[in-house]
């Protein structure tokens, strides 16, 4: 990896992404031109069809753009091949899913530990790094459940657990609170706020909810596509903490 | 070494949906295997009859006899050469003397072919010493498929005739002195046996015969000259190739099993992909490859066949070795079948045929398993995870 320590980790210069659409092409993302550094809490806000979680994807390297560049962690995204993103994404980027995407068949601790066996870490690194999470996520009681006997909130915490287990420099979240209530969302924004703050991970979010953007120290606004405005937060009761 | 143990986790974790896979291949597993070695064992028992009764060690033949030709009888005759008389005198052959003739069962006429034995022979099975000694009469022999179709049983006076060496028409009657069993077609099916002796002496031919059957252990000589010598690889190729017509017969059952059970294990597959477009959006996410899913998948997919090799080993291995030892009694119907077939059959299960057919039966599930995997090649992980198949 090329950055550094409170580098930028995200730049975009210009980056576009169309869809055919028919006879026509639907441009979902159009001239994004933004840098994300180590350590921020951001928010990607807009309504739907504003270009988040197309943005999202593409930072995460799950989809390629057809215009601009995209760097994330010293890679440009465009050139990667399959292989190189799987790898960028199980080394240094975690995801955080609206629908939690858990494994059904596993139990949580399996689900947590899953980043882990891609890794290829051995079993007793694996068993501390999971129980930790378990513990940082307030799950360590409910490690062998299987997805289906956990309420929403749940769920979405042992989500985050998956998602920071590896101790990614990166966390993408796609409108984390999206299925979640009031209590359960505020309980969940709070968890990567406060893992933001002692781990340092960089937090980008595709969200809506003005839960989400009470926690957010920086608020980026697509519209149709395009960045309409991209402001530091003002310090408040819940987002005050400094990176 | 990671993709093996997830996907055993991920099938034994999937629950009643693995198990019903798994035991509804399992019974292919054991019914192939159960058919398998009920042909193999059928083919052994053939193969031994056979050649206990008719082939024994290999046989000399007359250069003029064709089996195939029944006219070639006429010519198919020559004196026992020295170097054979020697086997012979040593019981190590003994000549079989074959002429054509004719036998009026009932008032009907009924071409058949009359072979002279010596009746103290020990080389075949057949039941020659019942031929010896019956002053002024010529014994016969008949198999039991003859005795039925011609209405004969043993005390019976039949008249045969034959042409002799001068192509002069004669006949005599003989007893039918005692009707055997044997599962052997070609030494009952429109024939008689009489006394190599009595043939000789109403055909004219002394000293003379067909073939000359060689002992099991006996050692083989240079065939004479006017005489070749026909190796059991020769006399056992047409049961051979009924053999294979058959095993067709019975691949084509155990074919259709395992078609069916891989049909059910490309279904689950192809449910499997589309029920968790999710799941593989995830996994992409968190950092598998597409290779790496398609490996899971298909793994997952070839576990089937291991657990089922295992499941079906729990009550397979009990019931092919029961099977095994005690045989099972086959219907009457199954004498038409068209070769020597006893009346209980002992099924062969041979390690080879039985870890042949595990590794076939995995390999084609794997194979099964991978063929609805490689659409996962093609999709896109932003597709999958909103549960979309590119």
């Amino acid at each position: 990896m090329q950055h550094s320590q409170n580098s930028t980790l995200i730049r975009t210069e210009k980056l576009e992404k169309t869809y055919p659409l028919g006879q026509t092409v639907l441009k979902a993302l159009d001239e994004i031109t933004l840098a994300v550094r180590q350590g921020e809490f951001v928010g990607l806000v807009g309504p739907s069809g504003s270009g988040k979680t197309t943005l999202l994807n593409i930072i995460g390297a799950l989809d390629a753009p057809t215009g601009g560049t995209v760097s994330v962690l010293g890679n440009d995204i465009a050139s990667l091949s399959h292989k190189e993103a799987a790898r960028l994404r199980n080394a240094h980027i975690g995801f955080i899913f609206q629908t939690f995407n858990l494994l059904p068949v596993y139990t949580v601790y399996e689900n947590i530990e899953f980043p882990l066996l891609l890794q290829g870490l051995d079993a007793s690194r694996r068993k501390l790094l999971v129980k930790e999470t378990l513990e940082w996520v307030g799950l360590a009681d409910r490690a062998d459940s299987r997805p289906s006997q956990l309420s929403g909130g749940q769920s979405q915490r042992v989500a985050i657990a998956r998602a920071i287990v590896k101790k990614p420099e990166l966390v993408l979240a796609d409108e984390p609170t999206a299925n979640l209530d009031a209590a359960n969302s505020h309980h969940i924004m709070k968890t990567m706020a406060q893992l933001n703050r002692e781990l340092k991970t960089t937090f980008v979010f595709a969200t809506h909810d003005d839960k989400v953007i009470k926690y957010l120290r920086r608020k980026i606004t697509l519209v149709d596509g395009r960045v309409s405005k991209d402001e530091e937060l003002p310090p408040g009761e819940v987002n005050d903490a400094s990176p | 070494m990671l993709l093996l143990k997830l996907a055993l986790r991920n099938i034994l974790n999937a629950g009643l949906r693995t198990w019903l896979n798994v035991v509804a291949l399992s019974f292919a597993f054991v019914a192939i295997i159960f058919l398998r070695g009920f042909y193999e064992g059928l083919y052994d028992q053939v193969e031994r009859a056979t050649v206990d009764a008719l082939y024994g060690g290999g046989q000399y033949w007359h250069s003029s006899y064709d089996p195939y030709d029944p006219l070639s009888l006429d010519d198919a005759h020559g004196l026992v050469p020295q170097t054979l008389q020697r086997l012979v005198a040593a019981q190590e052959a003994t000549p079989i003397l074959i002429r054509k003739g004719a036998i009026y069962p009932e008032g009907r006429y009924r071409s058949i072919l009359i072979k002279g034995i010596e009746p103290g022979q020990r080389l075949l099975s057949l039941p020659s010493a019942l031929l010896r000694g019956s002053a002024g009469v010529i014994p016969a022999l008949v198999g039991s498929r003859m005795a039925r179709s011609a209405g004969l049983k043993e005390g019976d006076v039949l008249t045969v005739q034959w042409r002799d060496v001068h192509g002069t028409f004669d006949a005599r009657d003989v007893t039918i002195v005692a009707v055997f069993r044997t599962t052997v077609q070609e030494i009952d099916n429109e024939q008689i046996w009489i006394p190599l002796e009595e043939l000789e002496r109403l055909a004219r031919l002394p000293g003379e015969a067909t073939l000359v059957v060689l002992g099991r252990s006996s050692a083989r000589v240079d065939a004479p000259s006017g005489w070749d010598f026909k190796n059991l690889d020769f006399l056992l190729q047409d049961l051979h190739s009924l053999v294979r017509m058959k095993s067709i017969g019975g691949s084509i059952m155990y074919m259709l099993l395992l078609f069916l059970a891989m049909l059910a294990i490309f279904d689950t597959q192809i449910l499997s992909i589309w029920r968790r477009k999710k799941e593989i959006g995830t996994l992409m996410a968190m950092g598998m490859t597409r290779t790496m899913v398609i490996g899971l998948f298909t793994l997952e997919g070839g576990f089937h066949s291991v657990l089922a090799a295992a499941v079906g080993a729990l009550y397979g291995i009990p019931l092919i070795a029961y099977v095994a030892k005690t045989g099972f009694e086959l219907p009457g119907a199954a004498d038409s079948f068209g070769i020597a077939m006893g009346e209980k059959l002992f099924p062969i299960y041979s390690g080879p045929l039985i870890v042949g057919t595990t590794i076939l039966v995995c390999v084609v599930t794997t194979v099964v398993s991978y063929l609805p995997a490689r659409k996962i090649a093609r999709l896109k992980p932003t597709d999958a995870l909103r549960g979309r198949l590119s």
